[in-house]
C-alpha cells in the first residue's frame, strides 16, 4: 500500500487542496471542453489560454490572486476577439491570431519583471505550468464561485448553444440570439480556461480542456453521457496525476517532485491514444450498434 | 407576372407580395408575388444565383426585403415565427457531434430555450410519433453525423415539423442527394403537405425530379418570378418574358426540357444549365 500511497499522502494539507481544486477544475474543464470540441474552437480556447497567461502574469506582478488574472485576462481577451473580427471567418482568425501575439508579449514582460523585482523566482513555472500544491486555501472559495457560474452558464444556454453548434441557419430563423449565445459562451470557455490554467498553468490548461471532451465524444452518442464521462476522465487525470507527482518526490535521490501538470498531460495523453487502439474501437463500435438495434426492437 | 389568385383565400398560408431586394447596389429580387396553399407542394424553381436562397430568407425574417411584404399564416410576417419550420442548404453534420437523430428531432420542440430542459413523457411521444412520421425509426439512435445524406434530410425534416408549422420551407435539399434518394424525400413531402394539411415550398434547381409532386411552381430567373402550375408557368411565352429573351420548352421523355432559342441552333439542354444566349 506504500508503494502507491507514500507516507504522509493523506495527511498532507496541500494534498487536500490539490484534490479539491483539481477535482473542481477538472469537472468545469470538461463540462465546457464538450462544447468546445463540438463547436471545433479549440484553437479559440488555446488563444484564451495565452491571454490568461498575460493576466495571470500581471496579477502576480502586482501581488494579487493569479487566479483573478487568469480569469480577468480571459475574459478581457474573449471579449476583445469577439469585438475585432466577428464579421467574417478570416477576419475572427487574425483577430485572434493579433490579440495572442500581443498578449504573450505582455507575458514575457510581467513575467521577467516580476523574476527580477521580486524574490518570486518560480513565477514563470507558476503561471506557465501551474501551481495545484502551492494553491492557499482561500483560494478555494473564488475556485467555487467562479466554477458556480461557468456552469450556471452552461446549463442556461445548452440548448440554444448546441441547436447553434448544429446549424447557425436553423437556430437564427428559430430566433436565437447568436450574438448573446456566443458571448456567454465565450465567458464560460475564458472562465473555465482561467480556473483550469491555476491547476496545470496556462500554457498546458488546453489539454484539460480538450483532452477528456475529446476521449468522451468517442465513447457516447448521447451529449448528457459525453460530459459525464468527461468528468470522470478529467477527475480521474487529475486526482492520479498529483497522486503520482507527490509519489515523485521519493523517485530520486535528490527528492526534486516531477510536475503535477506533467502527469496530468501524459495521463490524458495516453488515454486519449487508447481509444485508437484497434480492441477499444471495435467494442465502442460494438456498443453504439446495439444501442441502436435494442431501441428498434 | 404572376397569375391572378383570389385575395383573402383562408387557405393562403404564405402571402408574397411584391417583394424586392437589393444587396450591394444589385438586384436580386424584383417584384415577386405568389402565394401557398394549405395542403399544397410548391416548387420554386430557379438556376444559381436566381436568387432562391434570399427569397426563402426574406420570408423566415432573416434578410429586409426594400419593398413589398410577407403574410404568414394572414397576419404579417413577425421574427421567431414559429409558424414556419426551415431546413436550410447544406447542414454540415459532423460525425464527432454526439447528437443522435432522436436529439435533434427533440430540439425542434425547444432548442431555442434557455435554461434546463425537463424530460418529460410527452416530449418523448412526440419525437418517437415524428420519427415515425418521416419513417426514421430504424436510425433513431444512430449519431445523425454517420447517417446518409437522404436519412440526414428525413431527419431534418422531422426537426422542422415537429413544432406543428403551418409552412415548410426547405433549401434545395436534393442537391447532394442520389436520385433514389431524392425521390423519397419527394414523396415523403408531398404525403406530409396532404396529410398534416400544410404548405410545403422547396427550391431546386432542376424541377424534373418535382414533376409528379408539385402543384404550384415558382420560376425564379433573373430576381423576377411565375407562379401558377406547372403547364401555366412552362411555356414559352412565360419564360420567355421572364428571361428577357427566346426560350422554348421541350417534352423529352416526360422530362422537361428549358432551351435558349432559336431551337435549331441550341442544343438542348436541362433547365438547370440554362445560361443567356
Amino acid at each position: 500500500m506504500h508503494f502507491v500511497f507514500e507516507p504522509g499522502f493523506f495527511s498532507s494539507h496541500p494534498v487536500h487542496v490539490a484534490f479539491i481544486v483539481g477535482s473542481i477544475v477538472a469537472v468545469v474543464s470538461a463540462v465546457v471542453g464538450v462544447f468546445t470540441v463540438m463547436r471545433g474552437q479549440s484553437f479559440a480556447g488555446h488563444s484564451l489560454a495565452d491571454v490568461s497567461t498575460a493576466g495571470g502574469s500581471g496579477a502576480l506582478l502586482i501581488g494579487l490572486n493569479p487566479l483573478l488574472g487568469f480569469v480577468a485576462g480571459g475574459v478581457a481577451g474573449a471579449g476583445a476577439m469577439e469585438m475585432i473580427g466577428v464579421r467574417r471567418a478570416r477576419g475572427r482568425d487574425l483577430a485572434t491570431g493579433i490579440v495572442l501575439g500581443a498578449s504573450i508579449g505582455l507575458a514575457a514582460l510581467f513575467l521577467y519583471l516580476g523574476t527580477t523585482r521580486s524574490s518570486t523566482t518560480g513565477a514563470s513555472q507558476q503561471i506557465l505550468f501551474g501551481s495545484i500544491f502551492s494553491t492557499d486555501s482561500s483560494t478555494v472559495p473564488i475556485v467555487v464561485v467562479f466554477s458556480v457560474v461557468c456552469l450556471g452558464i452552461i446549463a442556461f444556454v445548452r440548448r440554444p448553444l448546441l441547436l447553434s453548434s448544429v446549424s447557425t441557419d436553423i437556430a437564427a430563423a428559430r430566433g436565437v440570439p447568436l450574438r448573446l449565445v456566443g458571448l456567454l459562451y465565450m465567458l464560460a470557455l475564458a472562465l473555465a480556461v482561467g480556473l483550469s490554467s491555476l491547476a496545470i498553468g496556462a500554457i498546458l490548461s488546453t489539454a484539460l480542456l480538450i483532452g477528456p471532451a475529446a476521449i468522451a465524444l468517442r465513447l457516447t452518442n448521447r451529449i448528457g453521457w459525453a460530459m459525464v464521462a468527461a468528468c470522470v476522465i478529467g477527475v480521474v487525470a487529475t486526482l492520479l496525476g498529483v497522486l503520482l507527482a507527490y509519489d515523485s518526490y521519493d523517485w530520486n535521490s535528490r527528492h526534486a517532485a516531477w510536475p503535477v501538470s506533467f502527469f496530468i498531460v501524459v495521463i490524458i495523453f495516453l488515454l486519449y491514444l487508447s481509444t485508437e487502439l484497434p480492441l477499444v474501437r471495435t467494442v465502442v463500435a460494438r456498443r453504439r450498434e446495439e444501442g441502436a438495434c435494442l431501441q428498434d426492437s | 407576372m404572376g397569375q391572378t389568385r383570389p385575395v383573402a383565400d383562408p387557405c393562403e398560408i404564405l402571402d408574397v407580395e411584391g417583394v424586392c431586394v437589393t444587396l450591394s447596389g444589385r438586384q436580386i429580387l424584383d417584384n415577386v408575388t405568389f402565394g401557398v396553399r394549405a395542403g399544397e407542394f410548391t416548387g420554386l424553381i430557379g438556376s444559381n444565383g436566381a436568387g432562391k436562397t434570399t427569397l426563402l430568407r426574406v420570408i423566415l425574417g432573416l434578410q429586409r426585403p426594400s419593398a413589398g411584404t410577407i403574410s404568414v399564416a394572414g397576419a404579417p410576417r413577425t421574427r421567431r415565427n414559429q409558424s414556419i419550420g426551415y431546413v436550410p442548404q447544406k447542414v454540415v453534420l459532423d460525425p464527432d457531434m454526439p447528437l443522435r437523430a432522436r436529439d435533434l428531432v427533440g430540439l425542434g420542440i425547444d432548442g431555442h430555450r434557455f435554461g434546463l430542459p425537463v424530460p418529460s413523457k410527452k416530449r418523448r411521444e412526440a419525437v418517437d410519433e415524428m420519427l415515425h412520421a418521416v419513417d426514421a425509426e430504424r436510425f433513431a439512435d444512430s449519431r445523425v453525423g454517420n447517417l446518409s445524406g437522404g436519412e440526414q434530410q428525413r431527419v431534418l425534416i422531422a426537426h422542422a415539423l415537429i413544432g406543428r408549422p403551418r409552412l415548410l420551407l426547405l433549401d434545395e435539399p436534393l442537391a447532394n442527394l442520389d436520385l433514389k434518394s431524392g425521390q423519397e424525400v419527394v414523396s415523403l413531402l408531398d404525403r406530409i403537405a396532404d396529410e398534416q394539411q400544410i404548405a410545403i415550398l422547396l427550391s431546386a434547381h432542376e424541377m424534373n425530379p418535382l414533376l409528379p409532386s408539385m402543384d404550384r411552381i415558382v420560376y425564379l430567373a433573373g430576381g423576377r418570378a411565375a407562379s401558377g402550375t406547372t403547364d401555366e408557368v412552362v411555356r414559352d411565352e412565360v419564360l420567355s418574358a421572364l428571361y428577357g429573351h427566346e426560350v422554348h420548352v421541350h417534352t423529352l421523355h416526360g422530362r422537361i426540357l428549358v432551351v435558349a432559342g432559336p431551337t435549331e441552333e441550341a442544343a438542348l439542354t436541362p433547365d438547370s444549365t440554362l445560361r443567356a444566349i
